[in-house]
């Protein structure tokens, strides 16, 4: 690509046009009308925006061309009904109850079972069940978050995702136990997915949301992933976004939260590994009294990159926002940071804190980071903080002084630098788990796992003794 | 225990140490004393092989070892201690955590295997009790949010439970109130033994009150200009720093 050698380039665009008009009565299977004209809509929407390019102030960044670069499948047929999840997947997160909604290839995993109702109310099931099966809260929430006029893989989700995961929680529900959704991407060639989740919370319930992405084959896949999320009044969201997909992998998460009053989200996107990872968190805080914490963590390294877009919409009065992205990059990796709070004119006494830090560990590695203030109340608190450092050298000379090498000392600092993201993790067990992961993936000895994201392989095997015993005695 | 011969060193072409001789010997308490500006605390990161400098001549003999062209890492673990004028926050790291892998990684190198777990937290206790210590200090991350008297204490604490041959404390008195310097001081000398040493870095002669020095040095632009006993530090409190001024 640099040595000016004319490359073909595969026409994606064009492949999917063919997929989407070939294949009208599976992809529109499951639609209602209400659906079917949002996806007549977001087709058409994306047909003229198409994929996004270095042009676009937004993807400035991140380049997709290379990712785009591939003849990929698309599949419109939902995996068997034989499919043994368990055979797939499981957690081993010790000690970590979870209700585990798993999705195979973008589709909802479980099709003996596309629905399940549990005796607080709380539904899970599959999206393309819940078109049909609950046509009120879909009309209510659907496509009503996500933007498909301002981005084109946003506009092509809606197009042409089929399937996802549906989660319901009424009104005053407390769900006790962690939902966990899991994304496996499991197939014999290339693969371009489109999924689309929505979570729902009614008023005065709460919710802890585990979003994993894995994959377990080793070939070239595009996931290009929507999750629209609407927090109702006074209720609370407490999410995670474990990322640790191989070096074939891009994976382009947008996460639409849209918040009432009184209400409170948590998230933070935690990414280990992967080859191109794009996280955007879209919140929009409308009603008052609001809180949102977005957090986030990124350890790279050879070619990877990854690119966090954070978009703060205080739209009503009394609200606040924080945010705190920290991220190592060593090699040759590559990281985007765009934080854009915007502050409306009539959402006064808005408090929104911005920060993130990076240390890059060689001189290959860069950052990108812009933070973007938006203004239009005069009586708010706003905050911003960005900074690109190495390792500090006067800490790593206290360090070594004490007889730890600097190998060691550097592993220490740089997981001291994490550990700030990491306590924010309010469950124990998975706050446990992801300790363990981050200080492998800086030693080094986290592969990408066969399984899941919090399947940490190695660990049996390996019995891995970390000299930085770091465990609690 | 320590010889520094000649000792010169420049930090940017510019030359802080003047050729430097040091004697210490098993046993003893040193106190370097001067005014700011004068190339104490180059000295210590000196001897504790901090990198950024130029030594040009000399060389350091550490229990008859050149340590000249060891690291960092491996002149503590060959005994040497450097107590920090201002410690560095390493949040998310406990101390406890932090010394029992500094105490494998110093045993590992002399060839033991890692301390078990009950000799290490007994270790703990006895020596929590030793510095009057808060219970909750060891399961904190190491100086996050400390006062500057804490900072100090946990320097002192570390230095107990690393048991080095020689401690060097760098300004460990400054920023401290009576009770925090007491407590330093105390630590200081509970922990002296015939086969270690302590060479303090002060830039007043208050914690001398506490800790009797064996041996004061004046160190003034770069040179020992003057050595003597513990009455010098009285005598520089007396006339002040101006004194060794005009001698010089």
């Amino acid at each position: 690509m640099d040595s000016g050698i004319v490359q073909t380039i595969y026409d994606l665009k064009e492949y999917l046009k063919g997929v989407f008009a070939d294949n009208q009565p599976e992809i529109t299977r499951n639609d209602t009308s209400f659906v079917a004209q949002k996806r007549a809509k977001a087709f058409e929407l994306f047909i003229k925006t198409g994929f996004p390019h270095a042009a676009l102030e937004r993807w400035r960044g991140t380049d997709l061309s290379r990712a785009l670069n591939h003849e990929y499948h698309s599949l419109t047929e939902p995996p068997s009904a034989d499919l043994d999840i368990d055979k797939i997947f499981k957690c081993d997160v010790p000690h970590f109850e979870t209700q585990l909604v798993t999705q195979l290839n973008g589709w909802y995993a479980d099709r003996n079972n596309l629905v399940q109702v549990f005796p607080n109310g709380l539904v899970i099931c599959s999206l393309a069940t819940a078109f049909t099966k609950y046509p009120q809260l879909i009309e209510a929430h659907y496509g009503k978050y996500a933007d498909d006029n301002a981005e084109g893989l946003t506009a092509l989700n809606t197009a042409m995702s089929q399937d996802g995961i549906f989660i319901y929680v009424p009104d005053n529900v407390t769900v006790e136990q962690n939902i966990q959704m899991v994304n496996i991407t499991d197939f014999k060639q290339n693969l371009f997915l489109n999924t689309r989740n929505l979570v729902i919370l009614g008023e005065n319930s709460h919710l802890r949301l585990v979003q994993c992405d894995d994959s377990i084959n080793h070939d070239v896949t595009f996931i290009n992933t929507v999750t629209e999320v609407k927090i109702g009044r006074n209720s609370t969201l407490d999410h995670y976004k474990l990322q640790n997909k191989d070096d074939h992998t891009t994976l382009i998460n947008s996460m639409f939260f849209h918040q009432d009053e009184g209400s409170s989200l948590s998230t933070n996107a935690i990414s280990l590994n992967g080859g191109l990872i794009r996280n955007l968190s879209h919140v929009t805080m409308s009603g008052s009294h609001s809180s949102s914490e977005i957090y986030g963590l990124y350890l790279m390294d050879r070619y990877q990159h990854v690119d966090n877009q954070v978009y703060i919409n205080h739209a009503a009065p009394e609200c606040e926002s924080r945010e705190l992205f920290k991220g190592v990059l060593d090699d040759h990796a590559s990281g985007v940071f765009n934080g854009h709070i915007k502050v409306h004119r009539d959402a006064q006494k808005t408090n929104a804190f911005q920060t993130n830090r990076n240390i890059l560990l060689s001189d290959k590695a860069s950052i990108d980071t812009k933070p973007f203030l938006e203004i239009y109340a005069d009586d708010v608190k706003c905050s911003h903080g960005a900074t690109i450092g190495q390792l500090d050298a006067e800490a790593l000379f206290y360090i070594r002084s004490r007889g730890i090498s600097q190998s060691n000392a550097k592993i220490l600092l740089m997981y001291a630098f994490a550990a700030e993201v990491i306590n924010k993790i309010s469950i124990p067990e998975l706050r446990q788990r992801m300790d363990d992961m981050v200080k492998k993936r800086l030693r080094g000895e986290l592969s990408q796992c066969e399984q899941c994201v919090l399947n940490c392989s190695t660990h049996e095997h390996q019995k891995a003794e970390f000299k930085i015993d770091l465990s609690k005695i | 225990m320590l010889s520094i011969r000649n000792l010169r060193v420049s930090i940017n072409g510019k030359e802080i140490l003047k050729g430097i001789d040091l004697e210490v010997k098993a046993g003893e308490v040193h106190a370097i004393m001067g005014p700011n500006g004068t190339g104490k605390s180059t000295l210590a990161y000196v001897i504790a092989g901090r990198e950024g400098y130029d030594i040009t001549e000399g060389e350091i003999i550490f229990k008859g070892r050149n340590i000249m062209d060891l690291s960092a890492e491996e002149r503590a673990c060959e005994g040497l201690f450097l107590g920090f004028q201002y410690p560095v926050e390493i949040p998310g790291v406990s101390i406890t955590n932090f010394l029992r892998t500094a105490i494998n990684e110093q045993r590992k190198y002399r060839g033991l295997d890692p301390v078990p777990a009950t000799e290490f937290l007994a270790r703990m206790e006895e020596k929590k009790k030793l510095l009057e210590l808060q219970e909750k200090l060891a399961s904190r991350s190491v100086n996050e949010g400390f006062s500057g008297g804490e900072k100090k204490k946990n320097e002192i604490f570390q230095m107990a439970m690393l048991e080095p041959s020689l401690a060097i404390l760098d300004e460990t008195d400054s920023g401290l109130d009576i009770d925090a310097l007491r407590i330093v001081a105390t630590g200081v000398n509970k922990l002296r033994r015939p086969d270690n040493a302590t060479v303090v870095i002060t830039h007043y002669q208050r914690l001398l009150e506490y800790i009797v020095p064996d041996v004061v040095h004046v160190l003034f632009d770069g040179r020992i200009v003057k050595s003597g006993g513990k009455e010098l530090a009285l005598q520089l409190e007396e006339k002040g720093y101006e004194w060794i001024r005009n001698e010089s």
